[in-house]
């Protein structure tokens, strides 16, 4: 066989993507989808992508997941690449979700409270049956009853931050680490570790807190309070000198509760892990407050001895644009290393060939 | 490119990869971390040695980007669509005339020059991280120059094996000392890194971390006295081009067991066959 030097990699390139488009588009009968129909009916999909995209915008977010096939990872990272061509102009004013617009609230640790439970909309209580009448068309059922006018929804800390059984936040004036813009070092501030796991992958957080049940790193948690809603963000131009509204982001915050035995400074008290995700994803956040807890235990004088405690080992795992690029780079041509890999192996084979045949010999 | 900066990355982005470029050469080996940006194409493809050569191109430098060795790799061709697309700059696959030069996995085998530059693409920087994972340990362990462990590596295979068992990603001494990783390359290639005219930058995107050989600085691959350090390469001559000296690729040509050796680096091939080099398996 004459061998024949493999060129004309771009021409394969061209063709692979065009096949992708002609793929990715499927049957031509079957209507083409719309991102808006994906942003309106595809909605916890468009939440993950925002989510682990780290950019809250519904719309190019959609695009992301039509334009990637649904591969919510690969939507994520093609959001990720449009977010790091943005210029960043501010920093916005903590949020406060105190006074979200919620339509989803509930707390595991108290039957009632100021506010009330407010389930909301949730596969909570659904019997996972497939819904055959959706595949043959959606009819509307009648409207949900609201809730007559809601009262305040106090955060479930605030409450017991009352009889000092709480920790409570300490707020700060200073900068927050940004993890896009300077490289991570360690041992990470809890800000930067927020920052992380709240575009960390769900998957990976979700068996990360999920050991820390099993009693790997284990903190006993309740949920302290879950709310759904909407919150403005504010940002306080300098120029300004006072805060204006630049807009309104669905959020996820989950509260957990944890037990913590006290220290010599410090008396028993209630501790807490910490979620906040965009859109609705009461999975991701739940697990990302398990796995903050985890990771405060240095912080807290706990001994480390679980993988969801080691903040090296969770930080630097949990990005799945970065794992995903760095497990499928695996397909790229390794054939220079290969080769010095198979010229060690000939090599190490000789040598124990000789030392055998020497064994025999004598 | 319409709606992107020269090079796609923003001035700001560039200044700061460029100081901390600057800081890596000043403390050669030293694996200097920085504000690694995402990039359009995934960690783990080069974003790290794009983010350098996007912060060093200038608008009348000409670009030469090879994967093991050849130009035409998938992903050498789609670095260089990414810099001729977004900095509209000169490609080449010619070593001699590349002022950049960017590469994952090889040295060329054409000597370079002062007025180059040898961008690698890394996936790993730290050299020891498959005996300490912790890189907040090993950060440690670089400022102490504590770098016992990796002797001791070298030491058990040498006692296993008769000797040392790494053939690529071969850890090198740079300025006698910091411990560093050469990237991915065959430990073939770790002596042209010796006292090497051209500029020598690392790029971690992933990892977010830049690091340098300056020019003319001393590389040397870990060995001990009784035994040196030993560059290998299969024991033919390339069958296109008749090298003698060159890294070859092993190209499988039938299922019989069948073996076509041929460099690697295909520039060098194809030059040294068009000044009249033939090999014994090129087709008249």
């Amino acid at each position: 066989m004459a061998y024949v030097a493999v060129k004309g990699g771009e021409r394969a390139i061209d063709n692979a993507h065009r096949w992708l488009a002609e793929e990715r588009r499927g049957n031509p009968e079957v209507a083409d989808i719309s991102p808006a129909q994906i942003a309106e009916q595809l909605g916890r999909s468009v939440d993950r992508v925002m989510a682990e995209g780290s950019l809250y915008d519904p719309s190019l977010a959609a695009l992301a997941v039509k334009q990637a096939q649904g591969d919510l990872i690969e939507a994520a990272f093609l959001v990720r690449a449009y977010r790091t061509t943005l210029p960043r102009f501010a920093a916005s004013v903590p949020v406060d979700t105190a006074e979200m617009t919620i339509k989803r609230r509930i707390s595991a640790v108290f039957k009632d409270m100021p506010g009330g439970q407010l389930l909301g909309p949730t596969y909570d209580y659904t019997h996972r049956l497939l819904d055959f009448a959706l595949e043959a068309g959606f009819t509307p059922p009648p409207l949900a009853e609201l809730p007559a006018e809601a009262e305040g929804m106090p955060r479930i800390h605030d409450i017991l931050g009352h009889e000092g059984l709480m920790e409570m936040d300490v707020p700060s004036d200073a900068e927050p680490f940004d993890i896009t813009r300077a490289p991570m070092q360690f041992p990470a501030g809890r800000d930067a570790r927020l920052q992380s796991l709240a575009r960390g992958d769900e998957g990976f957080l979700l068996a990360m807190g999920y050991s820390t049940q099993r009693g790997w790193g284990g903190s006993h948690p309740f949920v302290g309070e879950i709310r759904v809603g909407t919150a403005s963000v504010e940002i306080v131009p300098p120029e300004l000198g006072f805060a204006i509204d630049i807009g309104d982001v669905e959020l996820t915050e989950c509260q957990m509760v944890n037990q913590f035995a006290g220290s010599k400074t410090q008396p028993p008290q209630f501790t807490r892990g910490y979620g906040l995700v965009f859109g609705h994803s009461e999975r991701k956040s739940m697990a990302m407050a398990l796995v903050d807890r985890a990771l405060r235990a240095a912080e807290l004088g706990e001994e480390i001895t679980a993988p969801a405690q080691m903040q090296e080992f969770v930080i630097y795992h949990c990005d799945n644009i970065e794992a995903t690029g760095f497990v499928e780079h695996l397909k790229l041509p390794h054939y220079v290393d290969f080769q010095s890999e198979l010229e060690t192996i000939r090599r190490m084979r000789a040598d124990a060939e000789g030392e055998m045949m020497q064994e025999a010999a004598q | 490119m319409n709606g992107y900066n020269f090079a796609y990355l923003d001035e700001q982005t560039k200044r700061m990869i460029r100081r901390a470029i600057l800081k890596a050469v000043a403390i050669p080996g030293h694996q200097v971390p920085f504000g690694s940006r995402e990039m359009p194409l995934p960690y783990g493809w080069g974003t790290g040695g794009i983010q350098v050569t996007a912060s060093v191109l200038g608008a009348d430098d000409t670009l030469k980007v090879i994967d093991q060795g050849a130009d035409d790799t998938t992903n050498a061709v789609s670095i260089r669509r990414f810099f001729a697309r977004t900095a509209g700059v000169a490609t080449t696959t010619h070593t001699a005339e590349a002022t950049v030069i960017q590469t994952r996995h090889r040295i060329p085998e054409q000597p370079l020059r002062e007025d180059q530059i040898l961008v690698y693409q890394v996936p790993q920087p730290e050299p020891l991280f498959k005996l300490e994972p912790s890189r907040a340990e090993a950060r440690r362990m670089h400022g102490l120059a504590e770098y016992g462990l990796m002797h001791v590596k070298l030491y058990e295979d040498i006692t296993r094996y008769g000797h040392v068992s790494i053939s690529y990603d071969y850890p090198v001494m740079v300025g006698g000392r910091y411990l560093m990783s050469p990237s991915p390359i065959p430990a073939f290639d770790n002596p042209k890194m010796h006292m090497m005219p051209a500029l020598q930058l690392f790029g971690a995107g992933r990892e977010k971390r830049i690091y340098a050989i300056p020019p003319y600085t001393r590389v040397e691959s870990l060995d001990f006295d009784d035994h040196p350090f030993r560059a290998t390469r299969a024991p033919h001559a390339c069958g296109l081009c008749g090298a003698e000296d060159s890294y070859l690729d092993e190209v499988v040509i039938d299922d019989k067991g069948g073996r076509l050796f041929v460099c690697s680096d295909t520039d060098h091939c194809e030059t040294r066959r068009a000044d009249g080099h033939k090999g014994t398996e090129l087709a008249a």
